[in-house]
């Protein structure tokens, strides 16, 4: 019958069309050739007249297209001739589709509007995408490469193929190379081409090549009484090993091969529903809180017809074991499901050793937040054995003198310049304020300082709190801040993270240069290590710790500033470092630079470690490392960097 | 050389009793439940919750006052104390609550059927349906009183012993205690952690099995029980303190390598109050959050531990009953300041509301007392005391 049909159809087109398949230099040409073909508009019919056009390499043969598509071209009925008409009076201008010149008039009823199908619109998009891929604008050209890659179908395989020959941009011939090869991945004609395409991508990162390659490694499990021969069976599945016996019952279910198991609900429904006498399944009630007891009734319900028949428990295991259990690739092909598999491990692997240097960016920017955070408090525990609990304010405190500058200055940039050396102002005067009227009266009780501090940590963070209300206020980054540096896919970091960790190395270096190269330093360093013999020198103990404890509640402000560029700034926000903050120098080692360097380093390498191992979870993380620091001090009780001399001693 | 007994030797042991059995009775005579009724049910609660706060102070001071281990902590045993007793207060009222809806069904339901929909009641709010390993004992009254003992000594004795014997002293041990508090209360905020996350352990006001008995009277019972525990365990505490092993611990508190010296065990000394003080924390806890009726993270949070020794420093280091003044009195001017009923004081230009205020003169008070009074309320009345006598 199909036969008939096609000979039919041979002869109809031959004897109508007598010189199809000469060459045609014209889109009406072309169109002429198919022309009832193409005016009928069925599917089948205007297939080749749209592949004619697309091979035509005919600039004009694209317009059709488009017009096409857009049901902007006609037909006069008179003499088949193709036209676009555009509105003039009464009638019709009929314009040429090759010159587009004007070539006549017609009143509307001697046209003939072509509607394409549904059928017919997607091969008329596809054949128009082969176009705009010679489009001699580069930019039409990338977009229709990413039409292509968001939508893409067998057909552009061909068409891109071909663009790729001619194409002369050799970062679009890359593109257009690297979508072919995806594209063959999916639509390729033989395994072996595929297999070739998927093995190009092998250790490639990026996620439009892991998006193609997913779906082939996709598996369905299964259920038989023996391991079907099909091509694509993955592996057989151990019972207990590889999938539990509920999973083995549920596919075993879905092959018709068992019953569903009836549940306990259902068992105590049913046996609810056919109490006689105080029994159910001639078992008193009272006795049915036993299971074995309510096995025994259930048994004696289905025996009696009153229930669906459940199987027993040994012949459960029975039938689970007497049956195997197989996975399947979803493609039918095994060889291409296998070699997407082994590429997607070759890239697995990368993009573990990208993560973890992605990880390792995560944890430098943590740990330089924690740097700038924990160097004041390592300053002024190490020099002056003071534990400054209301250090956590001052960072608050920094972060609102931001916001402060913020409301008078609307120019970010400006204003995070101004915020800088006025929060370490602001911080710096307080400090100084706090060991002057509280703290130098308690150096021989440093517990004391601890507690009086915490004082002054609940009343400073009250007091803002009713200055400032209890909602987050934002302190904005400068605009050019924005956005993240992007290396790939996998890899990539925010430009404010950046920016805090140069500051965080900027004020490494001034630090250093301070305590090493200045007279101050050499005063700080001397007191560190014996206040006794460095006042017996001639340096005065009271005035450097008033100092120290200034730069390291100054050094805090700062902290403060940049911390709030990237969190809410409530009165809250010093709690949430401090305890970090903390850690930082007690891993670290008290009083030294490169030991708060080293703790932050350390603290931010081992949250980020633990948060990767449970994304979800940051306060387990938390957890966590807080019992790791505890296990820590037990080995290396003074720090990472323990200071020598006397000042150790203690 | 004859020995006076010990309540005579000690008359501030004896005034103390004296004063807290008169304070019970008196409580009890002005109860709804036992008397006149001058007293809310809800404020017999608040002062059985202070008589706890005081005697985890006890602890408090016994650690930092006499052995001079700045804990920041404790409050994480009296948490750990509080979940405990609050895991079977849930566990045996949810059972009966789940007995009592089954009793209408036809079949009475199995063991497994039982726990399971106990489980469904208690953790479907953070969204699990099975009982965690942590319940195990829940169900048995006297193993989970055991535990209010036995878990948070043992966390006690190994962070103890851990810290100690590595020599971990002074803010260095402040803070590693802090530290650990914080790991504990950020690991119950979890909803896997089985301890219901941040919605804590509900409704522990209801005692399972007296259902009959109302509130007004089981809060008394309650506040005679907190009474008890403070009497006992303050005698206990004035006990250690008295003798030789009260020397030591004192000598340990002044200077820690002369008592080394002497051939003391420093550690064992140390690890022995830590942990004995968080054993009466935990107590201390178990009887608080009946009272309470809800235990959550948020009351193991650090800033709790940090309170204690607020208490502990503005009622007097080194006194136990300062230690109780100081617990009781800012407790309860806390929430009389932040409850708001304290009247608002115009200035003028801008009316202070202790709500909002309240926090700065604590924090500011604090750090005047710490730097006049190191020995705190009761520094000052001993002066006065002693200035008389002469």
């Amino acid at each position: 019958m199909r036969l008939l049909i096609g000979l039919l159809a041979l002869v109809a087109g031959l004897v109508a069309l007598p010189e199809r398949g000469a060459a045609q230099t014209t889109a009406q040409g072309i169109l002429q050739q198919y022309g009832d073909d193409v005016a009928k508009g069925s599917r089948k019919g205007s297939e080749p007249a749209i592949a004619a056009l697309r091979d035509s390499g005919l600039p004009a043969a694209a317009v059709v297209l488009e017009k096409w598509l857009e049901r902007d071209l006609w037909r006069r009925n008179a003499d088949g001739l193709f036209v676009y008409v555009a509105p003039a009076g009464d009638e019709m201008k009929l314009i040429d589709i090759d010159t587009g010149a004007e070539v006549g008039a017609a009143p509307k009823g001697d046209l003939t509007q072509l509607r394409p199908s549904g059928g017919v619109r997607p091969m008329i998009a596809a054949a128009l995408v082969a176009f705009r891929l010679i489009d001699p604008d580069p930019e039409k050209r990338r977009a229709a490469l990413d039409a292509i890659a968001r939508d893409a179908e067998k057909d552009h395989l061909p068409a891109l193929r071909a663009a790729m020959a001619k194409e002369k941009d050799p970062a679009l011939a890359a593109m257009m190379d690297r979508l072919a090869r995806i594209l063959a991945i999916r639509f390729g004609d033989s395994d072996a081409e595929r297999i070739a395409a998927i093995e190009s991508f092998a250790g490639d990162t990026a996620l439009d090549a892991r998006a193609a390659l997913n779906p082939l490694v996709a598996t369905t499990r299964g259920a038989a009484a023996s391991l079907p021969d099909a091509a694509n069976l993955k592996r057989e599945l151990e019972l207990g090993d590889d999938l539990t016996e509920d999973e083995a019952w549920a596919l075993l279910v879905e092959a018709g091969i068992a019953p569903p198991r009836i549940s306990g609900a259902d068992k105590r429904a049913a046996l609810g529903a056919h109490i006689v006498d105080g029994r159910a399944g001639g078992v008193p009630v009272p006795e049915l809180s036993d299971p074995a007891a309510r096995d025994r009734a259930y048994a004696a319900l289905a025996a009696a017809g009153a229930a669906p028949p459940t199987v027993t428990d040994a012949e459960a295991r029975a039938i689970l074991e007497a049956n195997v259990y197989f996975e399947r690739w979803q493609e039918p092909s095994a060889a291409v499901a296998e070699a997407a598999d082994d590429a997607l491990g070759a890239i697995e692997t990368r993009v573990t050793l990208l993560q973890a240097f992605d990880l390792l960016l995560d944890a430098l920017s943590l740990g330089s937040i924690y740097f700038l955070a924990a160097i004041g408090l390592a300053i002024t525990f190490g020099v002056m054995r003071v534990i400054n609990m209301a250090h956590g304010e001052f960072i608050m405190m920094g972060a609102y003198t931001g916001y402060v500058v913020q409301l008078f200055i609307s120019d970010y940039t400006v204003s995070i310049l101004v915020a800088l050396p006025l929060a370490f102002a602001v911080t710096f005067l307080a400090g100084v304020a706090l060991e002057r009227l509280v703290i130098r009266w308690l150096y021989k009780r440093p517990l004391e300082t601890l507690l009086a501090t915490f004082g002054i940590s609940i009343a400073l963070q009250q007091i803002f709190k009713n200055i400032f209300g209890t909602q987050a206020r934002p302190l904005t980054a400068p605009g050019w801040l924005d956005g993240a540096w992007v290396l790939n896919d996998i890899v990539g970091i925010s430009w404010i993270r950046i920016a805090i960790f140069v500051m965080a190395a900027v004020f490494l270096v001034a630090f250093l240069f301070v305590m090493k190269r200045t007279r101050l330093g050499l005063e700080v360093r001397a007191v560190t290590q014996n206040p006794s013999m460095a006042a017996s020198m001639g340096i005065d103990p009271d005035r450097i710790n008033m100092l120290t404890f200034g730069l390291g509640s100054g050094i805090a402000g700062v902290a403060g500033v940049a911390i709030g560029l990237y969190a809410k700034v409530t009165s809250e926000l010093g709690q949430d470092y401090i305890v970090q903050s903390f850690m930082t120098v007690v891993v670290g080692g008290v009083g030294s630079i490169w030991g708060a360097v080293a703790g932050a380093g350390l603290v931010g390498l081992l949250q980020k470690i633990i948060e990767y191992f449970n994304p979800s979870n940051t306060l387990a993380a938390q957890t966590y490392m807080i019992l790791f620091v505890i296990l820590f001090i037990q080995f290396r009780p003074k720090g990472i960097v323990a200071l020598k001399g006397r000042a150790a001693g203690d | 050389m004859s020995r006076k007994p010990f309540i005579l030797r000690n008359p501030s042991v004896l005034v103390f009793l004296l004063a807290l059995a008169a304070f019970t009775a008196a409580v009890t005579l002005m109860s709804e439940a036992f008397g006149a009724g001058l007293i809310s049910t809800s404020f017999v609660k608040t002062l059985g919750k202070t008589l706890c706060l005081c005697l985890i102070a006890v602890a408090m001071d016994l650690v930092w006052g006499y052995c001079g281990i700045l804990s920041l902590g404790h409050f994480a045993f009296f948490g750990l104390g509080g979940y405990m007793i609050g895991m079977w207060l849930m566990y045996a009222r949810t059972e009966e609550i789940v007995l009592a809806a089954s009793a209408a069904e036809a079949i009475p339901p199995t063991a497994q059927e039982l726990s399971d929909a106990i489980a469904v009641q208690i953790f479907g709010v953070v969204g699990g349906s099975e009982l965690p390993p942590v319940w195990s004992f829940a169900h048995s009254l006297p193993l989970q009183l055991l535990l209010v003992l036995l878990l948070p000594g043992l966390f006690a004795l190994v962070f103890g012993w851990l810290a100690f014997r590595s020599r971990v002293t002074g803010v260095y041990l402040s803070i590693l205690t802090q530290a650990g508090t914080l790991a504990l209360s950020l690991w119950l905020f979890q909803n896997d952690s089985g301890l219901r996350g941040n919605n804590g352990l509900s409704g522990l006001q209801n005692i399972p099995g007296l259902d009959d008995v109302p509130q007004a009277v089981v809060s008394v019972w309650l506040l005679w029980a907190s009474a008890l525990a403070l009497g006992g365990f303050y005698l206990l505490a004035a006990w250690t303190v008295s003798g030789k092993f009260g020397s030591v611990i004192r000598g340990i508190r002044d200077d820690e390598a002369r008592v080394r010296f002497l051939g003391y065990s420093v550690e064992g000394y140390k690890l022995f109050v830590f942990t004995l003080t968080a054993m009466i924390a935990a107590i201390a806890g178990a009887l608080y959050y009946p009272q309470a009726g809800i235990v959550n993270p948020a009351e193991v949070a650090p800033i709790a531990s940090i309170y204690l020794a607020v208490w502990v420093a503005i009622g007097g280091r080194g006194k136990l009953w300062g230690a109780v003044i100081g617990a009781a009195a800012v407790s309860l001017l806390s929430s009389w300041f932040t409850g708001g009923q304290a009247p608002s004081i115009p200035l003028g230009f801008y009316t202070v509301v202790w709500v909002d205020w309240w926090q700065v003169l604590l924090g500011l008070g604090f750090v005047a007392i710490t730097l006049f009074a190191p020995n705190g309320v009761a520094g000052l009345i001993e002066r006065i005391f002693v200035r008389e006598a002469k």
